[in-house]
């Protein structure tokens, strides 16, 4: 018979390569699995990067990953065609130890995180696929590779194989998405001098800015734009639900392009020699969708099971997390030899007492309030712009007249009443 | 038979920046990948061993990093490893690289016994497929270049044939056991590798040897010392022009295209071996 682990690891993102770093780095023998030419070569994600979970991880981290710059500011716009409201948030605390969050290129920062994984011992085997879970009277084994000899055992497999995650749903664990469930992303690493983008975001070298977009970004669409600085480069990119895209018949590189093409966005990107295009599915569904978590045998993590925040745009901390929860329960259920679905169970009831299960219920019905009621971006947005056009152009009108042509104007589409049901409506989604 | 495969671990070539200014390569920018030509050659070897036996070995001279590229020839199925790497190799030119290789291969005759050496047909990062030669012309055995099948090995009369590539086709060759060989991508097509084998790479150090592990090395041969070769100049390859654009009706774009390709048959012709 082949070869024997504690532990097979299927897929070395943020989620799998944590669990793989856990075990190993507590005696197990591992196993990481990635299908890429090397982890990262095939993992996107906008680039923010948050502190907390991966410190718990490798404490001080940033002294050696490859990071791009530490967020000192983040800032949100509200766009309409010619206009944006504005608001943000700099603290230059943000930029000194121990950091909030960072800026990474998914490319060199998943490399150097399972360059780690293998030294605390775990065998990384890249460019492979696992095809399926090998299952034995009910319980998974192992898993088979699309190569010769492909088959490898071990007392648990967790599947950390990313939003499709084939071998959760072949598993029975979750059924194929559905289009609402899942938002589509693209974007662009953009080529710029460091002095340019500390100039056009003011910025000095080693801080970063974030900006998330709404309303015209997506065409008022559920979804956001984004702008995120890197060292030498910026990243660009656009996201919304697939529903979305499939009703509005959007092509993802037309949002893209539009985005780029904004006029409150084109000075920003202008002259940025285009270095990577990027496009993946984000898992969107949130606390409604989690699929069985664990089986006999199997436990899933990270995107795999749907653990991404889409309010706050937090995913790969919610992965390290899960992939780190995993690695103790395998640990644990290693001392009692049993890894039957009952033994593993601890790491469900342990995602959901940890800030992952209750942020996701926190923002449960949030993606459908703002799916099912397209008014707030696509309504409210550019009524934000016009009121602020309003109150600020000077044309000799005296102001509490503004503010009541203002008040007539934000009620006028849904009347006083329907206005305030939205707001409770908002404030119930996010609450 | 022990079959010897000389390796390099070259920038992909196909991604890799020019640096406009020095015309040079900007091997920071590419990722390091095992030359492909070489990884035909321990393809090969790996196929010779299954019908003849023996042990394939390969060796490198690089940077630690070149670790790596061994690596990648035990997931083709490679049985061992060989690093030379020594600040004092640095800067070397191909004779001074085939002459480290050379006494490196000369220690693992005396060690192992060396009944073949294969080798890529040149590294994609100089094109200059002048080392193999050079080791051969070292090891006073015959260089055949441009190897695109092993015919026939016969290991009691110590003779082999091969077909080697040429303009208007192939030669096929008869030559004596040992040999070298400088291997075309045509020779086979590189296995996906087998899973055992991916785990037994992962984990395979390769024994890496320094100058001092050599015997007799004549240090004014090794690295830049040893290299004569100077760089005079260089400059981007002119860009070719004159194309002919086929434009018309699909039938007048297909005419043309149906008698362009009759006149000149030359551009098409197939690769060595096949029928022109």
């Amino acid at each position: 018979m082949s070869e024997k682990f504690d532990l097979i690891v299927v897929g070395a993102g943020p989620a799998g390569t944590s669990c793989a770093f856990t075990a190993a780095k507590n005696g197990l023998k591992v196993l990481l699995i990635e299908r890429g030419e090397f982890p990262g070569s095939k993992n996107v994600m906008g680039g923010i990067l948050y502190r907390k979970q991966l410190e718990e991880i490798i404490p001080e981290f940033w002294k050696e990953a490859p990071i791009e710059r530490p967020v000192v500011e983040q800032r949100f716009w509200f766009l309409d065609k010619e206009s944006m409201v504005t608001t943000s948030y700099k603290g230059l605390e943000w930029g000194k130890e121990p950091y909030n969050n960072f800026t990474v290129l998914r490319a060199k920062f998943d490399k150097w995180f399972a360059d780690k994984a293998v030294e605390q011992g775990a065998l990384l085997i890249n460019e492979t696929v696992v095809t399926e879970c090998i299952v034995e009277d009910g319980k998974v084994v192992g898993v088979r590779t699309d190569r010769p000899d492909g088959e490898v055992y071990a007392d648990v497999v967790v599947l950390a194989d990313g939003v499709n995650s084939l071998l959760a749903k072949q598993l029975g664990f979750h059924k194929e998405w559905k289009p609402n469930e899942v938002a589509l992303t693209v974007m662009e690493v953009l080529k710029l001098p460091p002095k340019t983008i500390n100039e056009r975001f003011n910025v000095q070298d080693n801080q970063g800015v974030s900006v998330e977009m709404f309303g015209d970004a997506t065409h008022g669409l559920l979804g956001t734009g984004f702008l995120y600085t890197n060292k030498d480069s910026i990243n660009v990119g656009v996201g919304t639900t697939l529903s979305s895209m499939i009703k509005h018949k959007l092509k993802p590189h037309e949002l893209l392009e539009h985005v780029k093409n904004h006029p409150m966005i084109q000075p920003y990107v202008e002259g940025g020699e285009s270095q990577e295009y990027l496009a993946h599915l984000i898992p969107e569904g949130g606390y409604n969708t989690v699929p069985k978590l664990v089986g006999d045998g199997v436990i899933v993590t990270g995107d795999a099971a749907q653990f991404v925040n889409a309010i706050h745009r937090e995913g790969s901390n919610m992965a390290m997390s899960s992939g780190k929860i995993a690695a103790e329960t395998v640990m644990k259920a290693k001392e009692t030899g049993d890894f039957s679905e009952r033994s593993l169970d601890s790491y469900r009831t342990e995602i959901y007492d940890s800030f992952i299960g209750k942020d996701l219920k926190k923002y449960k019905d949030a993606a459908h309030t703002f799916e099912e009621n397209p008014q707030y971006f696509k309504e409210y947005v550019p009524m934000m712009n016009q009121a602020m056009n309003t109150f600020f152009t000077v044309d000799g009108t005296p102001k509490w007249e503004k503010q009541k042509k203002i008040m007539k104007k934000m009620t006028a589409g849904r009347g006083k009443i329907g206005f305030a049901k939205d707001m409770y409506r908002a404030w119930k989604a996010v609450k | 038979m022990n079959i010897l495969v000389c390796i390099k671990q070259v920038p992909d070539t196909k991604i890799i920046k020019v640096n406009p200014k020095t015309n040079t390569l900007d091997r920071s920018s590419a990722p390091a990948i095992l030359n492909p030509y070489d990884a035909h050659a321990v393809q090969e070897a790996v196929r010779l061993r299954g019908e003849h036996g023996g042990k394939v070995i390969v060796l490198s001279m690089g940077p630690p990093t070149a670790r790596m590229a061994i690596r990648k020839c035990v997931e083709i199925g490679a049985d061992e490893g060989y690093l030379i790497s020594d600040r004092r190799f640095a800067g070397a030119d191909t004779l001074a690289t085939s002459y480290a290789l050379y006494k490196a291969i000369e220690k693992l005759q005396k060690q192992e016994g060396i009944d073949l050496v294969l080798c890529g047909k040149h590294a994609i990062d100089g094109d200059t497929g002048q080392t193999g030669p050079g080791i051969a012309r070292r090891l006073e055995i015959p260089p055949i270049t441009n190897v695109i099948k092993v015919d026939e090995i016969n290991t009691e009369s110590g003779e082999m044939k091969v077909r080697r590539k040429i303009e208007n086709g192939y030669e096929v060759i008869k030559t004596t056991i040992p040999s070298l060989l400088t291997v075309e991508k045509e020779m086979n097509e590189v296995a996906y590798s087998p899973m055992p084998n991916m785990m037994r790479a992962a984990r395979y150090e390769p024994t890496v040897w320094t100058v001092d592990d050599l015997d007799d090395v004549d240090i004014k041969q090794l690295g830049l010392k040893g290299s004569p070769t100077i760089v005079g100049r260089m400059w981007p390859p002119e860009k070719s022009s004159g194309a002919e654009m086929i434009e018309g009706t699909t039938k007048e774009q297909v005419d043309r295209l149906l008698s362009v390709t009759l006149e000149k048959r030359e551009l098409f012709g197939v690769k060595g071996g096949g029928k022109a």
